[in-house]
């Protein structure tokens, strides 16, 4: 099978390790989400777009254990969650509405060596990056936006964000930060059930000529990073290559599959 | 490591004994992929064992279907913490295609359409424990799922249950594939929890 097309191979990341996580401060990130940020002893810092596991124990010894995106990158101990509600769930609910400063976490990480940016001063191709993100799926996308202007990374950043309403925005003003930064980064919104007043376009499911008018063009051979609901990314994924994106390209992170 | 999360009581205190640790019991399929799903019409599809001689074993679509097909009942556990239990599948058994097969070789490298590679021992294909399978709950297999046929290997890890799987090339050696570059495990126990290296 020489004839096999070859993925493209990784930089090498700090090696996973379990870890105590002391909660330094819970934040409401969205009516469902919160913010937690953790400084974590002995973490080894994360590339953009890595993940770990939470593991919660009870009283009797009952653990469960969920995976989550790292909204923040770098060599420090300080690590950003965005943890969305999950209606039915029973990790996200505590997460989101019990957990409180001084608390402690066990974590597991950081996890994951594809879905992973770095500047090109740190070992990463000087490609232009499309991001796309469903929902809560802005989390790895967050991360990989804000280490390109913390690296005042040349290469051109988009991130096309499809989300419900103008409160469901994760990290609203990070992202018009990063607009407004000097590293080259362009924010698209798409609102599926309620858009701001005066929005140009009425609220609905991204289409493919939204993709297509905000998107990078395949001529310019960019790194594709989407990230949302299974839906969402095969959706997503699947005008992408219409549109001529090679499929070695495009990288895909799954609700569900993390 | 491990200690008491304050105010933490969890929900799912049945605990199945046919749940490895660290699992959740889900009722739908999540879908764990690194790209996109690729698109392979049955009629293009080959699957293909090559040996250490240079011989290749190919059967197409129509040949895989002509073999003995095994229907499979069991649980299967991803790396990301869920599992599924009593699923059905069906599929043609690694051991009737490696009857032809001769090699020395213990080890084995899954490629698939794609590109995307797994690493896994012979003895964890043979002897009943593996399967190239085309039907999940009695349909043709969704290609976001690996469709038209995938590796099955329910003892280990999900992941080295090869979506979209066109070959098998012996190795000599245990070598890392794509999945396993990116920090998972080598071989991928749930038993043992060999989730990442």
């Amino acid at each position: 099978m020489s004839d096999s097309p070859t993925v493209p191979t990784t930089a090498t990341v700090p090696r996973a390790g379990w870890h105590v996580a002391t909660v330094a401060r819970t934040s409401r990130e969205t009516p469902s989400a919160a913010r937690l940020e953790l400084d974590v002893d002995g973490w080894p810092g994360n590339a953009a777009g890595q993940h770990l596991d939470v593991r919660l124990t009870a009283e009797d010894g009952y653990t469960a254990t969920r995976s989550y995106s790292i909204a923040s990158s770098g060599d420090g101990s300080r690590v950003v969650l965005a943890v969305d509600e999950l209606p039915d769930g029973e990790v996200s609910p505590f997460l989101v509405e019990a957990v409180r400063a001084g608390d402690m976490l066990e974590v597991h990480g950081p996890l994951g060596a594809f879905f992973v940016w770095r500047p090109e001063t740190n070992g990463g191709a000087a490609r232009p990056v499309q991001l796309i993100a469903g929902g809560s799926g802005v989390v790895p996308l967050f991360a990989m936006a804000q280490a390109h202007a913390d690296a005042d990374d040349p290469t051109p950043f988009r991130l096309l964000y499809a989300v419900r309403t103008p409160d469901d925005v994760y990290f609203a003003d990070e992202l018009a930060a990063l607009a407004a930064a000097r590293a080259p980064f362009r924010l698209d919104l798409v609102y599926s059930r309620r858009a701001p007043d005066g929005w140009p376009t009425p609220p609905g499911r991204i289409t493919r000529g939204q993709l297509e008018a905000a998107a990078i063009p395949a001529a310019d051979r960019p790194v594709v990073f989407v990230c949302g609901s299974t839906g969402f990314v095969e959706q997503v994924a699947s005008w992408l290559i219409e549109l001529g994106h090679d499929p070695r390209d495009i990288r895909t992170e799954r609700f569900g599959g993390t | 490591m491990s200690f008491i999360t304050r105010g933490f009581t969890g929900r799912g205190r049945e605990r199945d004994d046919r749940l490895p640790p660290g699992q959740t019991l889900v009722g739908d399929f999540p879908v764990l992929s690194a790209g996109p799903t690729p698109d392979i019409d049955t009629a293009d599809w080959e699957f293909t064992i090559r040996t250490e001689s240079g011989a290749q074993h190919s059967w197409n679509w129509d040949q895989l279907m002509a073999l003995p097909i095994e229907d499979v009942t069991t649980d299967i556990h991803c790396v990301t913490h869920w599992s599924k239990l009593g699923t059905g599948w069906r599929g043609v058994a690694l051991d009737t295609l490696f009857e032809g097969v001769d090699t020395d070789y213990a080890y084995t490298m899954a490629h698939s359409y794609g590109g995307y590679t797994t690493n896994v021992p012979l003895d964890d294909l043979l002897d009943g424990k593996a399967w190239i399978a085309f039907e999940f709950d009695g349909e043709p297999l969704d290609p976001e799922h690996g469709g038209p046929a995938r590796l099955l290997v329910p003892h280990l890890y999900f992941w080295k249950s090869a979506k979209w799987v066109r070959g098998l090339v012996m190795m000599e050696d245990d070598e890392p594939g794509f999945w396993e570059q990116n920090g998972y495990h080598l071989r991928g126990d749930p038993w043992k929890e060999e989730r990442y290296w």
